[in-house]
């Protein structure tokens, strides 16, 4: 037996391959690159010039609408990581991936890096065309600072629940079917008029959704306004959902493996 | 290690739910040899291989693989083998040589390895104008041959093929054929599932029938061979009646009878004498049989005698 095929493990090296191999695997798929990053942008611009005339929030509706489009577009984006995973848990190269001692965990995790970066890079963009729209954020460096941190630890969050719900799944068609209930999520929030103005029978899920206050945090952040325990809240949500993910996708990974 | 055989299985057992898909296996396979578990659909080919490569745990039994224990040692275990699954397992959006790279980087090869070992098996699969398009455009064949090259990155010392001409064009199966030919003068221990008799008896050295979940045979190609009479003598007879005349005659020397067409068959060891002397003692009037032939007995006629099936699907039991 020659010595060659005993290589020692390392975790940390079949992340990167991982991360990697995820990224590429995200730039390639022109069709979900090109929806994830121009639906954000269609949306805020339907929302800002055939809505935003009819819509009243006190203030410049673009201004009012941008932390609700970043949200949306960071939960569409992370609920792509679902398929993902359902694709490989389905077409058997998991199988060959563990077969040869590479752990499921950086499998998974190099697709919720790929979704990370891709989210970021969705979220310039869509602030990008607000600033060409008229979007003027009144926010300082650490408001600018707390608000991509809060995003990060969404997309974070959002994209391991899709992880799990990759496993889940058990055809890739399944897998998108919830990329679309999780694009319904932000609207019974404040993201694209305030909850007021909703149907009060709304207002007790609207008021205690997890979008409700990250998005009240990104738009106090952003427009230097008080924020109040907001960014606690969400926070609060976004390590909830992290860790019960976290701890199911390990639990559902032994048993569609078993 | 040395002298330990590549796999030693003892009573495994797999249930999912109330389906019993292996219901005792034991293996045997020396090192360096061609081991060829054969079965129809659902015999638990994939379930035994996803067994021995530490994808799934068996529910009771122990087996031991290139030298370590499935359970205790798994890491090595996985470190000593590679798999060739049913369904080809690389990514449609990477190139072929794209794949090879990463699977290189995945056994710890340097950046600069890993590229080197990724063309050098490109150059050996004829895949090398292939290796720069994407995976997606590839024809059956080649996805299977990148497959296979996949699994030899670090040269294995088991290697577990599960159906690897399965949906194969006759030209690409004899050309996987060569292939695997050829890696087995390596030295490398190779097991293999098939649903193909011939496949089993052109590569492998030992073969063991698998049906329902349980081995319903094992030896070499002849030895199985001759657990039915080498040889067989069909005949197609003149008539129903002279079908019933025949078949009481013969009674439990009438094999494969089929009364609506009208055919039965008998034992022979094929030579002229035989067969002219089979011929006159079954038919003295020359009035009952129409037509005869020899026929060589293949693995399909030892299947048929030992599981009362051909290797046809079939469903596994149900408890
Ligand atoms: N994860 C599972 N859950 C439930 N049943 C399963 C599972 N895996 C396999 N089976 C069942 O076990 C039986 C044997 O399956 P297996 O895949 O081992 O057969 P096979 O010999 O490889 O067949 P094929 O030639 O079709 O690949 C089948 O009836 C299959 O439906
Ligand atoms: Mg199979």
């Amino acid at each position: 037996m020659s010595d060659l095929a005993l290589r020692p493990a390392s975790p940390l090296g079949d992340l990167g391959v991982m991360v990697r191999r995820a990224t590429t695997l995200t730039i390639r798929n022109g069709d979900a690159l090109l929806t994830s990053l121009a639906l954000p942008i269609m949306l805020m611009l339907l929302f800002v010039y055939l809505f935003g005339g009819a819509i009243n929030t006190g203030t410049e509706y673009v201004t009012y609408v941008v932390p609700g489009v970043i949200m949306l577009c960071a939960s569409f984006g992370a609920s792509l990581t679902a398929v993902a995973v359902t694709n490989d848990m389905t077409n058997g190269i998991m199988d060959r991936f563990r077969s040869m001692d590479v752990s499921g965990a950086s499998v998974l995790g190099g697709h919720v890096a790929a979704s990370t970066a891709r989210n970021l890079v969705s979220t310039v963009l869509v602030l990008g065309v607000a600033f060409l729209i008229g979007f003027r954020p009144s926010a300082s460096v650490v408001d600018w600072l707390a608000a991509v941190g809060l995003l990060l630890a969404a997309i974070l969050a959002l994209s391991w629940a899709s992880a799990a719900v990759g496993l889940l799944a058990k055809t890739p068609e399944a897998a998108s079917g919830f990329t679309f209930f999780v694009m319904f999520l932000p609207y019974p929030s404040s993201a694209f008029v305030p909850v007021e103005t909703m149907p009060t029978w709304i207002h007790g899920f609207a008021d205690n959704q997890p979008f409700t206050p990250m998005i009240e945090s990104l738009r106090g952040f952003l427009l230097g306004t008080p924020v109040g325990n907001s960014p606690w809240i969400a926070l609060a949500w976004c390590v909830g959902i992290l860790v019960v993910s976290v701890l199911v996708t390990g639990r559902l990974f032994k048993r569609r493996t078993a | 290690m040395p002298g330990e055989p590549a796999i030693e299985a003892t009573g495994l057992t797999k249930s999912y739910g109330s389906v019993r898909v292996l219901t005792g296996v034991d293996l045997h396979v020396p090192r360096g040899s061609v081991f060829s578990l054969l079965g129809p659909n659902g015999a638990g080919k994939t379930t035994t291989v996803r067994i021995l490569t530490t994808l799934t745990s068996p529910d009771s039994g122990s087996a031991r693989v290139a030298g370590h224990d499935l359970v205790r040692d798994r890491a090595r275990v996985r470190r000593s083998i590679s798999l060739t699954g049913q369904d080809t397992a690389l990514d449609e959006l990477l190139s072929g040589a794209e794949n090879l790279r990463m699977m290189g980087r995945l056994c710890r090869l340097s950046r600069g390895k890993a590229a080197a070992r990724a063309d050098e098996l490109l150059a050996q699969f004829d895949l090398v104008e292939a290796g720069s398009r994407r995976v997606g455009t590839y024809s059956g064949g080649m996805r299977r041959r990148l497959d296979l090259a996949a699994s030899l990155i670090v040269p294995p010392a088991v290697m577990f093929l599960d159906e690897p001409t399965t949906g194969l064009d006759p030209r690409s199966r004899a050309a996987m054929w060569t292939v695997i030919t050829e890696l087995t003068r390596s030295g490398v221990t190779i097991f293999l599932t098939t649903q193909y008799l011939e496949e089993a008896d052109r590569l492998a050295d030992r073969i063991a029938l698998v049906d329902g979940g349980r081995i319903v045979a094992e030896g070499t190609a002849a030895q199985l061979k001759q657990q039915v009479s080498g040889h067989r003598l069909d005949l197609t007879l003149t008539g129903v009646a002279a079908f019933d005349g025949l078949a009481a005659f013969l009674g439990d020397r009438a094999l494969l009878p089929d009364r609506d067409r009208l055919t039965l068959s008998v034992a022979t060891d094929g030579s002229a004498g035989h067969v002219r002397a089979l011929l006159d003692e079954l038919d003295p009037a020359r009035t009952a049989v129409a037509r005869f032939a020899v026929h060589t007995a293949t693995l399909d006629d030892v299947f048929l005698a030992l599981t009362g099936h051909t290797t046809t699907a079939k469903e596994p039991a149900v408890v």
